[in-house]
């Protein structure tokens, strides 16, 4: 999907043709370019000519047999990659229009802004409070009052103040899978990011505690623009607004997400989630 | 389109049940076609042995449709499926319910000739209704054929279809008033034919349906309440 083709695919509410209906559309905000990205680990090349907008408050999913290169993709949009050392990029990543592979960049700062969850929750040992708190007080900020209002406003962000106020300075490792995946997501809108990258943020929790984040993203999406890697097909259409399809490192059809699940264009992306053989 | 589509996925058990549900539904058809034909000639020769046949084989109907309907739930709710899977259950859950009103007019027509027969006028043959009954049974046909062939190519043919059976329609109503404004006394049988004429007509419009149904699940548009060109437009697109 072209950024014309962003603009235009407006999202109608009560569109009856000829009913006086009034048809209200949304207009989507591209929130981050992908343009022409190719990625290598090494020889071997892993993303082939990548071209996407990802639009701004919205949630993006890509799906993908393995090794399709989603997480990769997930991954350059906070420069995650750079820390393996054999990758080479070429294309650009574009966050609010500044392209984040420029030599000016911080990529600290850029981390601060594009924030990530990962598939096994990765609390700090240290009390639930401070795992919430460590971002602010990395930046500096010691302010009692000011940790105290972020870090309950983070775990009510992420549904778990409730479950968890009356414990704050317990250790984060003695709570539940699901409780530190939704601590981890807390830790990072406390430093109110603009994306979220999630990479498969619930494949390690059971079905309840899924369910819980995938509530909680839908929420989250109000204020952040959320992109992330299922395996999950069900979760992909249950939870985004616009999915995209990938395979053996390109994109094959990105468009909306119940459009891609009734009516794909591709053939390689019916197969796929109609689970049949490509 | 063809009809390996049904097939290929890489659950087996998930391609035979998707084929089961379409024998099922391929068969429910075929049931349904054959009451549309014994109940209009069980009605124009009088042929109560006929009319029985259409009634008895509504039982049949009916299980049918209870049971590809527990089919599509049970997939739905086990598989979850996505594009083409999905709009064929979606598809055959609105086209059985088509199949099953048609068997119901045909059961009308039955019942009406049993009651019939047992009155005194009943000797005159209802040859008006001769012309509707083949276009009807053509069209339920041709709709049926689309969903054998998964192909919505017929569908244009048979919206075309539907138009002249409302024509044909419209012209055995004032071929009655006519009758009725002559002599009163046609009055009792032109209400028996209307009546039919009505059956017969109600039919053409479930087999409009089910071509619009199968459109659905080949090209993944809704076709309904659209006009031929914007069809056409529909149909022509790849």
């Amino acid at each position: 999907m072209s950024t014309e083709q962003l603009k235009t695919h407006a999202i109608k509410i009560g569109s009856i043709k000829g009913s006086g209906v009034e048809v209200k559309q949304e207009t989507l905000e591209t929130s981050i370019r992908i343009d022409k990205l190719n990625l290598f680990y090494g020889e071997k090349q892993a993303l082939f000519d990548v071209d996407m907008d990802i639009p701004k408050k919205k949630v993006t999913a890509y799906i993908g047999p393995s090794g399709c290169g989603k997480s990769t993709l997930l991954r350059s949009i906070n420069r995650m990659n750079d820390l393996v050392d054999s990758v080479r990029i070429n294309g650009k990543i574009f966050l609010d229009g500044e392209d984040i592979y420029d030599k000016s960049v911080n990529v600290a700062d850029l981390r601060r802004r594009v924030g990530m969850v990962f598939q096994k929750p990765n609390p700090f040992p240290k009390s639930i409070y401070e795992n919430v708190a460590y971002g602010l007080r990395i930046q500096g900020i010691n302010d009692r009052r000011t940790l105290d209002e972020t870090v309950e406003k983070s775990l009510r962000g992420a549904a778990l103040w409730d479950e968890v106020k009356d414990r704050l300075n317990e250790n984060a490792l003695g709570m539940s899978g699901g409780q530190q995946q939704r601590l981890v997501i807390a830790r990072a809108i406390a430093i109110q990011p603009e994306v979220m990258l999630l990479d498969e943020p619930a494949s390690a929790l059971d079905p309840i505690s899924t369910l819980k984040i995938e509530e909680l993203i839908n929420e989250l999406k109000e204020k952040y623009t959320i992109v992330i890697v299922t395996h999950n097909m069900q979760q992909a259409a249950r939870v985004s607004d616009f999915t995209a399809f990938m395979y053996m490192g390109k994109l094959i059809e990105f468009g909306n997400t119940s459009e891609l699940f009734t009516n794909p264009k591709e053939k390689q992306t019916e197969d796929y989630i109609t689970g049949r053989y490509g | 389109m063809d009809n390996k589509k049904i097939g290929q996925h890489i659950s087996r058990q998930f391609n035979e049940e998707m084929e089961d549900i379409r024998h099922k539904v391929l068969t429910m058809g075929g049931i349904v076609e054959e009451q549309i034909e014994q109940a209009a000639q069980a009605f124009m020769q009088c042929n109560l042995e006929q009319a029985e046949k259409v009634i008895q084989k509504d039982d049949l109907v009916d299980s049918l449709e209870i049971e590809i309907d527990q089919e599509c739930t049970e997939i739905l709710a086990r598989r979850q499926p996505a594009a083409f899977d999905l709009r064929m259950l979606i598809a055959t859950l609105k086209i059985i319910t088509d199949l099953e009103r048609i068997g119901d007019e045909s059961v009308r027509i039955a019942k009406m000739t049993m009651a019939l027969e047992k009155t005194e006028y009943y000797h005159d043959k209802y040859h008006e209704i001769h012309h509707l009954l083949d276009l009807v049974k053509g069209m339920l046909h041709n709709s049926l054929d689309c969903l054998a062939r998964l192909d919505a190519d017929n569908v244009i043919a048979i919206k075309m279809e539907d138009e002249k059976v409302d024509r044909e329609y419209g012209s055995i109503i004032r071929q009655l008033i006519t009758r009725m404004m002559e002599d009163p006394r046609n009055i009792t049988r032109a209400l028996d034919v209307l009546w039919t004429a009505r059956s017969l007509e109600r039919i053409g419009d479930h087999s409009c349906n089910i071509s619009e149904h199968v459109t659905y699940m080949v090209k993944g548009q809704d076709v309904r309440h659209i006009s031929c060109e914007e069809l056409e437009k529909v149909i022509n697109k790849q």
